[in-house]
């Protein structure tokens, strides 16, 4: 048994204002039982590994539509690394092609969802990622 | 038992005791069939908004119906039919493909092409940073510049934006809104400089902040300031620029966040009649600047539901101008309208499906009366346009308009049970939000309070809900999927070196200004800021023409009036 359940941090970064996929996931994990912290809009890397920190989050949902995936996703990666956090589940989703895709995972995004997703999946995905981080944690 | 309708002006015929027979046998027949359409079948009984539909219509869905007070003939009040007598016999709608990428340079090239190829008008995409009021060599444009549209950060860029283009012949739609007044001042600034008179350039600014606070979230200052500066727009507009329309009332970006056709239609109007009511208050005589607003729908899949929504619109918007809001000018009353078909309808798998979408979507606009039209291409899932895509795209309306003949007759659709009774369903939803938003005290109030933002993610939960169920089918995604996709088309790629070379340039304008003008610019326009008896339009102007960037203007009102910081629901 967890002591509480999964805890996620829906993010939003940079100047992308397409927040309906956020939301609808935000709403999904919630419905899926788990703790979830919106971040709204306009969120700098810096910001959203910050309120991971200090919400002890098990995983970091990022959602970009901008076309600013190859310069975002990175710098998050790089302030989880920075800020010692390495251990939390970063994944993703967006319109973001597969080339794309295959880089970032490479750089250290544990998965990407793109268009056409089924909800369940990313909720299995989550439930098991980061139900290894949670008991590692403890 | 049979039933005479005795209504002579209304639109229910007269029926007769061997019609109510045939009405009998169908009900009987219909309850004996069964549903075994497999995939999909979960929502047949209701539109992708959920609007119950019947199995068929009849005279007795429309039987309250007045043909002249809710239908007349086309051109004529309340323009359920079209606002032209001969509907798009005389004038086809204006083929308006958006297109804006990289740098101004890169984008006017574009603009070339698409001119050459009979496209009739311009639409220029801004970047985010651009749309959000940012230089592009500011720390929160890194990632962005280019990619969404085009970068513009002063004057320099918008004369290369139209170079070699003849700005008093073409028209021009900028989608842009919280810098819009900036926006507007730079294309009046960069006409200028090449002899055309701002009395003659027409074309249009969306400059419609209160769907960005709604659902496109591009805001920069808050709600009541933003909508100070887009009255002193429509002022100005109405005394210098006759042949502009002033602002584009849009329900594009409420439906692609997640909307129902309704909602889209009734916040979209109720965001309209807040500008009128704002600029009615600082004492404009609705007349003077009404015939020059315009709107801007979605047109979504779902295909007799747009269409009602867009003759209810029409009728909707003519009663309350007429009778709510005074006006007599019959241009008050009339609802003109652009259409873009819906971006999130199409889907990422199998791309070409996104053809076949875009074309019934765009008949839906041409059937429900669009005065301009943007078809969406196949490849905007994963990226901007392709050369291709976009060609594509733009042919998808010449067929619609050179060879299916829907054009030959006007409203064609008009009379029908259905979309009679569907146009009469939207008009009745959206009169019931008019009333909820009143009750919050108005538009702004209920943006405050979350209304339309909550409203919007239930929607669109609920039609998430129902693809994930199988209720609903998007061919290529949840049913007729192939294993393997190939995702190995053609893609336009926005390079990392445009983000370099724009700033760079935007760099080079301020090193090479008066200095001088610059800061007296924008102290002026500051001191425009703080007196509401002043416009902000000439000083703006003034700020353009010194090379003042986006960037610059934009913190100079901030410091006046702050940011917007929005409060979060899903």
């Amino acid at each position: 048994m967890r002591a509480r359940p999964l805890r996620i941090i829906v993010a939003k970064a940079g100047l992308d204002g397409h927040d309906r996929g956020a939301k609808v996931i935000a709403r999904a994990l919630r419905d899926a039982g788990m703790e979830v912290i919106y971040t709204g809009l306009f969120q700098t890397p810096e910001q959203i590994v910050q309120t991971a920190i200090q919400e002890d989050a098990d995983g970091i949902g990022l959602s970009i539509l901008s076309g600013a995936h190859m310069t975002l996703f990175p710098l998050v990666v790089e302030q989880l690394k920075a800020q010692d956090a390495g251990d939390v589940v970063f994944f993703g989703g967006g319109t973001i092609p597969p080339e794309d895709v295959a880089e970032l995972k490479r750089l250290g995004v544990r998965e990407i969802f793109t268009p056409g997703a089924p909800l369940q999946e990313i909720v299995d995905f989550i439930e098991r990622e980061c139900g290894k981080h949670r008991e590692l944690v403890g | 038992m049979a039933r005479i309708i005795d209504r002579a002006s209304g639109l229910g015929a007269q029926t007769t005791p061997e019609f109510e027979a045939q009405g009998e046998a169908w009900k009987q027949a219909s309850q004996t069939g069964k549903a075994r359409r497999g995939p999909g079948s979960g929502a047949v009984d209701r539109t992708i908004s959920d609007v119950p539909l019947k199995t068929v219509y009849t005279p007795q869905d429309v039987e309250h119906l007045d043909l002249a007070r809710d239908l007349a003939y086309p051109g004529g009040y309340p323009y359920t039919r079209g606002l032209h007598s001969n509907g798009y016999r005389d004038r086809l709608w204006t083929m308006r493909q958006f297109a804006g990428f990289g740098t101004a340079r890169q984008t006017n090239e574009r603009y070339h092409f698409l001119l050459e190829q009979g496209q009739t008008g311009l639409s220029v995409a801004f970047d985010m940073p651009t749309l959000m009021g940012y230089d592009s060599d500011a720390p929160q444009a890194r990632g962005e510049v280019g990619r969404c549209g085009v970068a513009i950060d002063s004057l320099a860029d918008m004369e290369t934006l139209f170079d070699g283009i003849d700005m008093g012949a073409i028209t021009t739609s900028m989608t842009i809104n919280g810098p819009a007044a900036i926006a507007l001042a730079q294309y009046v600034a960069a006409a200028e400089k090449k002899g055309i008179s701002r009395r003659v350039l027409g074309g249009t600014v969306q400059a419609d902040i209160l769907k960005e606070y709604i659902a496109q979230k591009e805001w920069i200052f808050p709600p009541r300031p933003h909508m100070r500066i887009i009255v002193d727009m429509i002022q100005f507009c109405t005394t210098e620029m006759p042949r502009w329309n002033t602002i584009s009332i849009s329900g594009y970006h409420i439906r692609e966040a997640g909307s129902t056709a309704a909602q889209e239609l009734a916040f979209t109007l109720a965001d309209g009649f807040a500008y009128v009511e704002a600029c009615v208050a600082v004492g404009m005589d609705v007349d003077s600047f009404a015939p020059r607003l315009s709107y801007f729908f979605n047109s979504h899949i779902d295909f007799f539901e747009e269409i009602a929504k867009f003759r209810a619109a029409r009728r909707i918007y003519a009663r309350h101008m007429r009778e709510r809001y005074g006006a007599k000018d019959p241009r008050s009353w009339q609802l003109r309208f652009h259409t873009q078909t819906a971006g999130c309808s199409a889907t990422a798998q199998q791309p070409e499906n996104n053809i076949v979408r875009v074309a019934y979507e765009a008949m839906a606009a041409v059937l429900g009366g669009t005065q301009s039209l943007h078809t969406n291409s196949m490849d905007e899932v994963h990226a901007l346009p392709t050369e291709k895509s976009a060609e594509i795209a733009l042919r998808t309306q010449q067929v619609l308009a050179y060879e299916t003949n829907v054009t030959n007759v006007v409203d064609p659709l008009g009379g029908s049970y259905f979309i009679e009774a569907l146009t009469d369903e939207m008009e009745r939803e959206a009169e019931a939000y008019f009333t909820q938003i009143a009750e919050y005290g108005g538009v702004i109030e209920a943006i405050e309070a979350g209304f339309f933002q909550k409203e919007i993610a239930e929607a669109s939960y609920r039609y998430q809900r129902s693809i994930e169920s199988k209720d609903r089918v998007i061919v290529g995604v949840n049913a007729f999927a192939k294993e393997e996709e190939s995702g190995d088309f053609e893609r336009l790629r926005i390079t990392q070196e445009t983000e370099v070379q724009q700033a760079r340039s935007v760099q080079d304008v301020r090193g090479n200004r008066d200095a001088n003008a610059v800061r007296t610019s924008l102290e002026r326009l500051q001191r425009a800021c703080r007196d509401p008896k002043d416009n902000v339009m000439p000083h703006l102007i003034d700020c353009v023409n010194a090379y003042c960037t986006e960037g610059e203007i934009v913190d100079a009102m901030v410091e006046i009036y702050g940011r917007y910081v929005e409060r979060s629901v899903f």
